[in-house]
């Protein structure tokens, strides 16, 4: 335990709170991580990611491979595009939920931290009937993101990429170059970038973003962003038990075309003729703070729970994504044995910098 | 860190004392607890006139972390709360040793026996 990044020592020199988190030793914040939000909201901050493990995926049958072990289609990939999905087991519930990118070479999937070992071993294993190699890559990766998160960055990165970087499309991303790979994606619902680079380099591109007055934010501000967009966080809205049909991820997944057949795919064919609960925003009005696993009822009936919670800086309100029963609109929260009315209402909650509610 | 303040009074739990001069006293919470905490988003508190144990349970602060109970380090009645936080719970964080919570008319003169000084509450922490 207490893994590091190759960022430890800047965290250090800035004062962050650390934290444990999935065995690696994580920013928490710099001394306010509502500051930190805000800044991301209204210019620019970046996040130190590095516990996320990339794999890369070449070889004849990683076309063939990728569309097996994917509820979302890579065929859909072309020229540098990347694609969110999430790996599912024969049951339909979801191992992990992963960025693909589509490279010259192959993919470079990018899987959560907390689920990497498990990850890396079921695609070893699932690997067995292709033709394909795995690799882990040791890389450390710097979410860049706000407003004016691209414009810091440019002209920041190596010569070689700055080119292909200014001109990537919303969800696209560079092919690796001289170890670098920049990426249009993020999980914050601002526009910027995702930097995957050498470990050697980080501190040196670390520093040249805090310079150019990138603010350095923790994994606090991380979920507070990626909440009021709307974005899922594995282990907490979905999981191993809960399919992407119930979890506000049909969306990713790809039934068409109808021949395809992928991990998972039957389970989920039969949960879709029954699909007995929706994923929903969820806004509290009065004070208090929504948490994960808290009930929501409706007279004495239990009718879904909070998937995950929050306090939302933009909206000075606590918001939250519930999986309720499909007929409930209106229900009540127990928060520590008292009850309190909340609005279901669409996601996401922010989008770049605005609401996207009207309280 | 905030230096610990030498005429306040400290509890294990991370609330503050502080005696005023009509022998009444204000209740806050210490820099380390809210730094543990962090950003304070909503508290919640005792209504006035309500009875306190040494101890007990009397409100809740609502962090972006986590909801952590506020516990009275003394016995007696809440006369005043400080409104003024309601709406600004982030002083909690940026000055946690002005930003007061509960006014409390003590039960007897024993009820700031139990409680530690600057010294006894800094080796507290030094433990920790």
């Amino acid at each position: 335990m207490g893994l590091k990044t190759a960022l430890f020592a800047e965290h250090q020199r800035l004062g962050a709170r650390m934290v444990d988190f999935a065995g690696w030793l994580m920013p928490l914040h710099y001394g306010s991580q509502i500051q930190e939000h805000q800044r991301v909201r209204q210019d620019a901050g970046m996040f130190d990611v590095s516990h996320m493990q990339a794999v890369d995926v070449a070889g004849a049958q990683a076309v063939d491979f990728l569309r097996y072990i994917l509820a979302n289609d890579v065929t859909k990939l072309n020229h540098g595009k990347a694609l969110y999905t999430c790996m599912l087991n024969a049951n339909g519930g979801v191992i992990d939920d992963l960025i693909v990118y589509h490279q010259p070479a192959g993919f470079r999937l990018v899987l959560n931290a907390d689920c990497i070992d498990k990850d890396f071993a079921w695609l070893q294993q699932q690997a067995q009937a292709f033709q394909v190699e795995l690799s882990r890559q040791d890389l450390t990766i710097l979410a860049v993101q706000g407003h004016h998160a691209r414009a810091k960055t440019l002209p920041l990165l190596p010569k070689a990429i700055q080119a292909q970087a200014a001109d990537l499309d919303y969800f696209f991303s560079t092919a690796v170059t001289e170890g670098w790979c920049v990426a249009r994606t993020g999980y914050t619902g601002e526009d910027g970038f995702e930097v995957m680079l050498p470990n050697t380099q980080a501190s040196a591109f670390f520093q040249a973003l805090l310079k150019a007055g990138v603010a350095p934010c923790g994994l606090g501000a991380r979920d507070s962003l990626r909440l009021e967009a709307g974005m899922n966080l594995y282990g907490l809205d979905m999981d191993e038990q809960h399919s992407p049909l119930v979890s506000g991820l049909a969306w990713t997944v790809a039934f068409k075309p109808d021949n395809r057949n992928f991990m998972g795919r039957g389970a989920l064919e039969q949960q879709k003729q029954q699909l007995e609960q929706k994923f929903v925003g969820v806004l509290l009005t009065e004070r208090g703070v929504l948490r994960h696993g808290q009930n929501l009822l409706q007279g004495n009936e239990i009718v879904g729970e909070i998937t995950s919670g929050g306090f939302s800086p933009t909206l000075n309100h606590s918001i939250g994504l519930a999986r309720v029963l499909n007929e409930i609109d209106a229900c009540e929260v127990d928060i520590r044995g008292k009850r309190y009315p909340i609005k279901i209402v669409k996601i996401p909650f922010v989008r770049n910098g605005q609401s996207c509610l009207s309280l | 860190m905030t230096p610990i303040p030498a005429d306040l009074l400290y509890i294990d739990t991370h609330e503050w004392v502080q005696v005023l001069e009509d022998g009444t006293a204000h209740i806050g919470i210490t820099d380390h607890a809210q730094a543990l905490l962090g950003d304070l988003v909503f508290i919640e508190l005792p209504a006035i006139g309500e009875h306190m144990k040494a101890g007990q349970e009397c409100g809740v602060l609502e962090s972006v972390k986590a909801a952590s109970d506020l516990y009275s380090p003394v016995a007696g009645v809440v006369i005043a709360l400080n409104d003024g936080l309601i709406d600004a719970p982030e002083r909690l964080n940026s000055d946690p040793y002005a930003a007061w919570l509960l006014q409390i008319q003590l039960d007897d003169s024993h009820a700031l026996d139990s409680l530690m000084d600057a010294d006894a509450y800094a080796a507290l922490l030094a433990n920790e």
